[in-house]
């Protein structure tokens, strides 16, 4: 009973925070949720129209192309830069750190970083620039070595567009992994790589018996985080491909902003983002999963 | 004295040339770690040279030369152009808001169900951070059209608040498991001095938990700094834009060739720099707490 009324003096403080989120966030997602089965186009009602939407967007090659898009970019934004920062940062921190010194692994850990802290909106207008066709330097620098015949419209060629913004992904997240995993690095106990160097182990065993281990938590962490955020990408698609070159590089979020605000086709663009709601709900859950049992093996 | 600094750098040049015959392995990961750090800076380099060159001598020595010159035109005229003073301001004002009153908010929340141990707080917990998961693009129609309806439309405001709430989310998650290790001593010996749960949580709370405060300010400074979604659907006139949307819709207009954009490029990237160096320390150290949860 004292715990009880010690409580209800606390729960007073989560009344603000309750308030903001209703209205900010479970409104929304409720009436996103329920457009979802209407149609509208933002002025007037909304008119019922049952799974109407649902049945429509599974049979639009848009959207399942949209989604296809999602897996390239999963693999440039979660798997490529997970598994380059994992050698990067145990490179870093067990060789670099040892063989150079501190300073040197910490200067290369930001210049690594670096492009992590720009907004999106401008590492989209830095690449729109240098991959531009015409005044782009990456076609200017092609020219000038004599290798004027690779030249591309890199934006511009639905046959590119997708590979060059994967490109462009792969150096925004780069720092992101190693960070994380040079932060959890600093856990491991150093006399466990002595003993593994007592035993005879090579770099390469090291690596897996003992860094990956430790690490595991902040693996976790990163792919979910990485992996929610190619799911969620807009900011640089729009900077950069707008989704051209003919929906080339379509991505659910832009492909909702679209209906949404240009085609005026409200139902159906809340069709598309509550659907991203619920596959990055799943995700997550999976991901906790893995983790918790991870954990207690 | 003389004698050991004549000695020093002639040891250095006598062990320079042999590194590479000595220890060819650690020659070439570094060299390989050293080419890879000019891949990822190379893109900020090459706007940087290009922002402070004239479009004349871009066009006949191309984006590598360095100018011969100091050309400020091309950022002055976008400047002007675009008033990036506005934009800067506009942007430095939502963010630090946010950052207040997200952290203020977290603190509350964290309060409640980390030191209180609120019923029901593990329901609250995974609601936020679910809440921290959602795609914005599942909130912006009904948030687009609720803010027109109460006149908040195009309005800075309609921003802080929705970011303060978003922010907060990933804040009162953090900080909650933050707060469940919180020393109960500290609390208990505030209590016998007679002050109540406001105090204790401005007294006590607050000055013990500052560093981790610190760091969630300086995320969400950032990470509302660098939005660019919302303010691309909620702030359409010229006077509300923050630096991201003002930048993000000027591209492939036709004004722009390539050393305006580099130039507009450079203006986007000098103030997300000096967050960088100001904020390094607390954000190293953030990342590393984070990665702890």
């Amino acid at each position: 009973m004292a715990g009880s009324t010690k409580n209800r003096g606390y729960a007073v403080y989560l009344i603000p925070g309750i308030i903001a989120s209703t209205l900010v966030i479970i409104v929304p997602l409720v009436m996103t949720v329920y457009i979802s089965f209407t149609k509208w186009t933002g002025i007037g009602s909304p008119r019922w129209v049952g799974f109407d939407n649902y049945t429509r967007l599974f049979e639009d090659a848009n959207f399942w192309a949209s989604f296809g898009h999602i897996l390239l970019l999963i693999l440039a934004m979660a798997v490529v830069p997970t598994f380059l920062g994992l050698v990067l940062a145990a490179v870093l921190f067990d060789y670099v750190a040892k063989k150079f010194n501190d300073r040197w692994a910490s200067v290369l850990r930001s210049g690594y970083y670096l492009p992590q802290v720009l907004p999106v909106a401008v590492t989209g207008i830095i690449w729109g620039w240098i991959l531009h066709p015409s005044y782009g330097a990456l076609n200017k620098i092609l020219e000038t070595v004599g290798l004027g015949s690779l030249a591309r419209n890199w934006l511009g060629d639905p046959k590119y567009a997708l590979y060059s913004v994967m490109a462009v992904m792969i150096w925004f997240q780069l720092g992101y992994p190693i960070v994380m995993f040079m932060s959890g690095l600093q856990r491991i106990d150093p006399e466990l790589y002595e003993a593994a160097d007592l035993d005879g182990a090579s770099w390469w065993q090291r690596f897996r018996k003992i860094t990956i281990a430790m690490i595991r938590p902040e693996l976790y962490v990163v792919l979910v985080t990485t992996t929610i955020a190619s799911l969620k990408i807009f900011g640089q698609i729009f900077v950069l491909t707008r989704g051209g070159p003919s929906n080339a590089t379509l991505v659910p979020s832009y492909f909702a902003y679209k209906n949404f605000f240009e085609k005026a086709q409200v139902g159906y663009g809340s069709a598309i983002s509550t659907v991203l709601t619920i596959l990055i709900v799943i995700l997550a859950i999976v991901f906790l999963r893995l983790q918790n049992r991870a954990e207690r093996s | 004295m003389t004698v050991t600094a004549t000695r020093a750098p002639r040891r250095r040049t006598e062990e320079r040339p042999s590194l590479r015959q000595r220890h060819p392995a650690r020659f070439f990961i570094l060299t390989g770690l050293l080419i890879l750090l000019l891949l990822m800076v190379a893109p900020l380099l090459v706007v940087a040279v290009n922002a402070v060159k004239s479009p004349a001598e871009y066009a006949a020595n191309g984006p590598l030369s360095l100018p011969h010159h100091l050309y400020w035109a091309g950022i002055v005229d976008f400047w002007n152009r675009v008033d990036f003073g506005l934009k800067l301001w506009n942007s430095f004002i939502t963010s630090l808001v946010v950052a207040v009153l997200g952290v203020v908010l977290s603190v509350f929340n964290a309060y409640a169900l980390g030191i209180g141990r609120v019923k029901g707080r593990t329901w609250f917990l995974v609601f936020f951070l679910v809440a921290n998961l959602l795609p914005q693009e599942v909130l912006v129609y009904p948030l687009y059209y609720l803010s027109k309806q109460i006149g908040l439309y195009d309005n800075l405001l309609a921003i802080i608040i929705i970011f303060t709430v978003v922010q907060s989310a990933f804040g009162t998650y953090l900080l909650t498991s933050v707060y469940t290790e919180f020393p109960k001593e500290l609390l208990e010996a505030a209590s016998i001095d007679g002050a109540g749960k406001w105090l204790s949580l401005w007294r006590v709370v607050v000055p013990v938990s500052r560093p981790t405060l610190a760091v969630l300010f300086t995320f969400f400074f950032i990470w509302t700094w660098n939005e660019f979604f919302l303010p691309l659907v909620f702030l359409i006139s010229n006077d509300n834009q923050t630096v991201p949307v003002a930048l993000g819709v000027l591209q492939g207009d036709r004004m722009m060739d390539a050393t305006t954009t580099s130039a507009s490029a450079l203006i986007g990237i000098i103030p997300a720099m000096v967050f960088f160096l100001i904020f390094q320390r607390t954000l190293t150290r953030g990342i590393a707490a984070g990665a702890i949860k």
